[in-house]
């Protein structure tokens, strides 16, 4: 699953590559070249988007007593020199 | 020590049994506890667990067992042709009457035992293709989601957390906390890999980052695990393994996804990796926007241009008007000039006409014509007068002729009635009819009273 966003994103990345190389031979027609920036355009929010979809935490994965996962939120204070 | 039998004055018989216990007990006091060196051969390993293999070096050999509580803990796997130091004790096999040295510890010589485990597992594990590149994860493009399995307490995580901490992008970071060394690290970390897997689809994890701060040999031990090895082979995340210093490399590098010296070097390729992502998107962005600015910049120009090239057709009309004015003006001189001319000519050939009219002579021929009328006239009348002549000639003539002219002579003819028809013989009539005789002058109607035929008037 994690996988198939990653294709998704990279596809969209190789698409907008392939947009801006297309738009800077600028041998397009006028209304090719508008919707292909459109086009672009879109991509370029779609990878934003993607980019920004995490929420930025830090946490740490433990089993609960039941058996189960769950998570902590994780201090990185805790952590020091004398383990490795 | 016991008194051997022999010294007993030959009167004394071993068994086999007896002997063998005897020199077990010899060797087994003597022996108990030698250091040997020398080359494994023979090396095999039953059902049991046991390792059994012969020591040699160039002109001797003894047997040598190691058994499984033993050699439990061994890193390595013995096999024939390794040079080995070995500790034990010599004892005696009874029912065969064999002596061997019961290893206690093994160690290989020239390299250390780790590292003789290290090459061993890593040809196991290169000959199964675990290394191959083509089976390895492909790395995220945009990693957001972060499992890192290492110790939650170590420098290493802290030093990660904190390089994170630059992403452009949000970044979800979640510590699978694991031993990293020590006789239990391999089974929680090789666990933590298993688990991150299995919970792939509830957390989306993109890569994990599996490692530890650099350490010794025996403290990176675990990396070399093939339990840990195989846990990473086995994911479908990708995995970068990022164990120690720079020179230490492991068996999780091998079969990793990517291998990173340190976890800080991890962590800064995964910012790296955001940062070049960031760039990218935003320099394709002003890319785009460029060419299309430019793309609609140059269309602008086109277009002012070919506009400006529309207006000649204007241009041209303005001249055509004057041409069209300048050849009007020429036809309408011409036109003038060729009325005049026509109007000469008219004129000229009116004087002409009149000079040449036919009234004179009309004139003339009514004249002659006059006269031909008379001299006809004339003509007519002589004619006329000789016809009258001619006619007055004929009629005498023709009175002459008349048939009826010999009745005056006293002939007579006689018609039948009521056809008229002329009666030539007597018998074309019937006594009883009647018949008509016309005279010189006037006409009998008579009835016939007799026909005969003969003419003679009796």
């Amino acid at each position: 699953m994690a996988k198939k966003k990653t294709e998704q994103f990279e596809e969209s990345m190789k698409k907008l590559q392939a947009i801006v190389e297309k738009l800077e031979r600028g041998d397009l027609p006028l209304e090719e070249s508008m919707e292909s920036f459109a086009e672009g355009v879109r991509l370029a929010q779609y990878c934003h988007q993607k980019l920004e979809e995490a929420e930025n935490k830090v946490q740490m994965l433990l089993k609960d007593q039941e058996g189960g996962w769950g998570v902590a939120p994780f201090d990185a204070s805790g952590a020091n020199d004398s383990g490795t | 020590m016991t008194m051997l039998p022999c010294e007993e004055g030959h009167s004394s018989v071993y068994t086999v049994s007896e002997l063998n216990a005897q020199i077990k007990g010899l060797l087994e006091s003597t022996y108990r506890l030698v250091w040997v060196k020398g080359e494994i051969s023979n090396f095999r390993m039953p059902g049991s667990g046991h390792y059994y293999f012969t020591l040699k070096d160039e002109t001797s050999q003894i047997r040598a067992v190691f058994f499984r509580p033993q050699h439990r803990h061994l890193r390595f796997v013995p096999e024939s042709g390794l040079q080995v130091l070995c500790q034990g004790r010599v004892s005696v096999y009874e029912p065969r009457g064999e002596y061997q040295i019961i290893v206690e510890i093994m160690e290989p010589q020239g390299l250390g035992a780790l590292q003789l485990a290290f090459e061993q597992l890593k040809k196991k594990l290169e000959a199964e293709g675990l290394f191959d590149a083509a089976r390895k994860n492909p790395l995220p493009a945009c990693p957001r989601s972060l499992g890192i399995v290492t110790s939650p307490t170590g420098a290493a995580i802290r030093d990660v957390l904190k390089i994170l901490q630059r992403s452009p992008y949000p970044l979800s970071i979640t510590i699978l906390p694991v031993r990293v060394q020590g006789a239990e690290a391999a089974g929680e970390i090789s666990a933590a890999i298993r688990t991150a897997n299995s919970l792939a689809d509830s957390f989306d994890w993109d890569l994990l980052i599996v490692g530890r701060g650099g350490g010794s040999i025996e403290d990176l031990w675990p990396f070399n695990e093939e339990i840990v090895a195989r846990s990473i082979a086995a994911s479908t995340i990708p995995i970068i393994s990022a164990v120690g210093h720079e020179i230490d490399f492991t068996i999780s590098d091998l079969v990793s996804d990517l291998r990173m010296p340190t976890p800080t070097a991890a962590a800064e390729w995964v910012l790296a990796r955001l940062d070049h992502l960031q760039r990218t998107l935003s320099q394709n962005e002003e890319r785009i926007s460029k060419s299309v600015t430019r793309i609609l910049v140059n269309a602008e120009q086109k277009l002012r241009f070919i506009e400006e090239r529309l207006q000649d057709p204007r241009r041209r009309l303005t001249d055509l008007r004057l041409l069209v004015d300048d050849r009007s003006e020429r036809l309408r001189l011409a036109l003038v000039r060729h009325l005049e001319k026509c109007g000469a000519a008219h004129a000229h050939l009116t004087a002409k006409l009149f000079y040449l009219s036919p009234a004179r002579s009309i004139q003339d021929n009514r004249t002659l014509l006059d006269g031909q009328i008379s001299r006809l006239n004339l003509h007519f009348c002589r004619l006329f007068d000789a016809c009258r002549f001619k006619l007055k000639e004929y009629a005498a003539r023709l009175e002459s002729l008349n048939p009826l002219a010999v009745l005056a002579r006293g002939y007579s003819v006689t018609f039948r009635l009521p056809d008229n028809r002329v009666l030539r013989r007597a018998i074309d009539v019937q006594k009883g009819e009647r018949v008509l005789v016309m005279l010189s002058r006037g006409r009998l109607e008579c009835t016939v009273a007799e026909v005969h035929d003969e003419t003679t008037v009796s």
